[in-house]
């Protein structure tokens, strides 16, 4: 990809809101803050911007580098630059980290600005219905009234499809990657087995444990190792893995032993080292909780009613914790209204993760869909 | 020739049949197009027609092709049915020339009858005398520009004469609202289960 250059080296900034946010629980955020990016140049009618959505661990820094000697680009760089499939010489991209979140947005490490002590984990459960309005916000606050686009792989997906629902006259297009309109019972499963890891920890402390000079590393860990079983497929771990021994040979103990267990032990532990855990409980309860078909008695036809955006919508074959069947349940819900949507089914053997990967047929995909979309 | 080129040169013989296909179809309609390729004949209806137009496309190139002509294409194999749309949703399903290669022919048609109000069915006929002639005196299994395949590679599985058509729909409460029959693009009226190489079928339900 030698003809496709990287956005460079970009800086987070950091937009500070004073109006209050009531939320979907109904608890007020009385100000926030939210830390973004952005790549490419606004045009001169603002009507090229997209904003990018993170999933469950993600965060603002999209594509780039912070510095030269970064080690590793943003999250998505392989889609977002000059040239690539979201091409930044004719869009304006936006990424944001999330509220609830921990890498500068408003959340269980910032500070409550009523106890000017962090809010810990008394910071209010968010929803992804929380986070559009926030994200709405961040338009204003950067003068756009419409964007071109929404895009967002798995929890940004959901997102997305929020946007479409919550703003109709403020969304062009909405790319729903991998993702589903609610979380299945066996997907909720999942995430209640990451928090209990965490919050049985005896480092958690009820959520306290900045006071206590403690980290839920434990249970951060376990939810991590857990979450990386289900975003990859067997075969893509047959693959990478299979029943590789590291040293060759059994020991007849628990120490590392299978190539496999020293990948989930080394995603583990970096995550446990980088991660919030009242963070990680957020997403996770933000997902569960996201099913815009709830309040008109499942039906996700009538929830899409008042949308009006543009779908891409896109699923990978081997992918099980987001199967295609979800995405197609939601292709269904906008054919029902008769808007206008594209749904792919993309052959890869990734699992969860296809959507972050730099498939040549997934990117053309994407590539194709946005050289659609007029600024 | 690999299957793929073969197709997409059967695709360009097939705009005669999407000429007339035209000729079926109300201006404003909501079309759905089974196995829509490139995009082609939705293309064409919108500009004449300024139809609402859906394609439906299982291979990867084609489904490009068919983004890449702004065609709203959903990604799926017809053999696992049409679940994904509702019942009589649109005003017209259209399946091009994809009827023999299909496994499930009944159950498909049943389902294109399901979703649109009226559907439009183009097949080559393996009645046509040249196809007889092929396989009486030449004793090899017919192959022609409709049908460029050897039979081990061939992806119609599912032939059929316009009088086994025809039967099909008797036995299955299908209304044949309208029926053409082509031979090199002209119409043909004598004897169409043995001069005519291409059938077209507008059908409803009972």
């Amino acid at each position: 990809m030698s003809q496709h250059s990287s956005v460079g080296i970009v800086a987070p900034q950091i937009a500070h809101f004073n109006e209050p946010l009531t939320l979907k629980s109904g608890q007020v955020l009385p100000q926030f803050n939210l830390i973004y990016e952005t790549y490419g140049e606004l045009n001169a009618d603002k009507s090229n911007a997209v904003l990018i959505c993170h999933a469950l661990s993600g965060h603002h820094h999209v594509a780039g580098k912070h510095s030269e000697d970064d080690k590793s680009p943003g999250w998505w760089d392989n889609l977002i630059g000059p040239g690539k499939p979201l091409d930044t010489n004719k869009f304006f991209v936006i990424g944001l980290n999330n509220l609830g979140g921990c890498h500068g947005s408003s959340g269980p490490l910032s500070t409550n600005p009523d106890t000017d002590r962090p809010w810990s984990a008394n910071f209010p459960i968010v929803t992804v219905e929380d986070w559009v309005n926030s994200q709405a916000r961040l338009a204003d606050y950067l003068g756009i009234k419409q964007l071109a686009a929404v895009l967002g792989g798995s929890l940004g997906g959901m997102q997305a499809l929020q946007w479409s629902i919550a703003y109709p006259e403020r969304i062009r297009n909405a790319l729903v990657i991998a993702s589903a309109p609610n979380l299945t019972a066996q997907n909720i499963a999942f995430n209640e087995v990451a928090r209990q890891a965490i919050i049985t920890d005896p480092e958690f402390y009820e959520g306290d444990y900045y006071n206590h000079g403690a980290v839920p590393r434990r249970g951060l860990r376990i939810a991590r190792m857990l979450g990386h079983i289900t975003y990859l497929s067997d075969d893509a771990m047959g693959t990478k893995f299979g029943r590789k021994l590291r040293d060759g040979a059994i020991k007849y103990g628990f120490d590392v032993e299978f190539e496999m267990e020293s990948y989930l032990r080394y995603q583990g532990d970096k995550f446990a080292g980088e991660f919030d855990a009242n963070t990680y409980l957020r997403m996770t309860r933000a997902l569960d909780y996201f099913d815009p078909a709830f309040e008109h008695g499942g039906d996700l036809s009538a929830a899409l009613s008042k949308v009006t955006a543009d779908f891409l919508v896109v699923s990978f074959t081997s992918d099980w914790r987001f199967s295609p069947a979800r995405s197609r349940e939601i292709v269904k819900a906008l054919l029902d209204n008769e808007l206008s949507v594209s749904y792919a089914e993309v052959t890869a053997a990734h699992g969860h993760d296809a959507f972050l990967m730099p498939d040549a047929h997934y990117h053309n995909i994407m590539r194709a869909y946005f050289a659609k979309i007029e600024v | 020739m690999g299957n793929l080129e073969k197709n997409i040169a059967l695709n360009a013989e097939n705009r005669a049949d999407f000429a007339l296909i035209t000729k079926w179809i109300s201006p404003n309609a909501k079309v759905l197009d089974l196995g829509c390729g490139d995009g082609a004949l939705l293309t064409k209806l919108r500009k004449t027609h300024n139809v609402r137009a859906y394609g439906v496309e299982k291979d990867d190139a084609n489904w490009l092709n068919a983004m890449n002509n702004r065609i709203d294409v959903i990604q799926m194999d017809l053999e696992s049915g049409l679940s994904g749309f509702e019942a009589q949703s649109f005003d017209v399903v259209i399946l091009s020339q994809t009827l023999q290669a299909v496994l499930n022919t009944e159950a498909i048609v049943k389902e294109m009858l399901r979703v649109g109000r009226e559907v439009i069915v183009t097949f080559p006929n393996f009645g046509y005398w040249r196809y007889r002639f092929q396989l009486a005196l030449g004793g090899h299994m017919p192959v022609s520009d409709n049908l460029p395949y050897q039979w081990y590679d061939t992806p119609n599985v599912h032939l059929c004469t316009i009088h086994d058509f025809d039967e099909f729909c008797r036995k299955s409460d299908i209304v044949i609202q309208e029926r053409l029959v082509l031979t090199d693009k002209e119409a043909v009226h004598f004897m169409p289960n043995m001069m005519g190489a291409l059938a077209m079928y507008r059908l409803r339900s009972k």
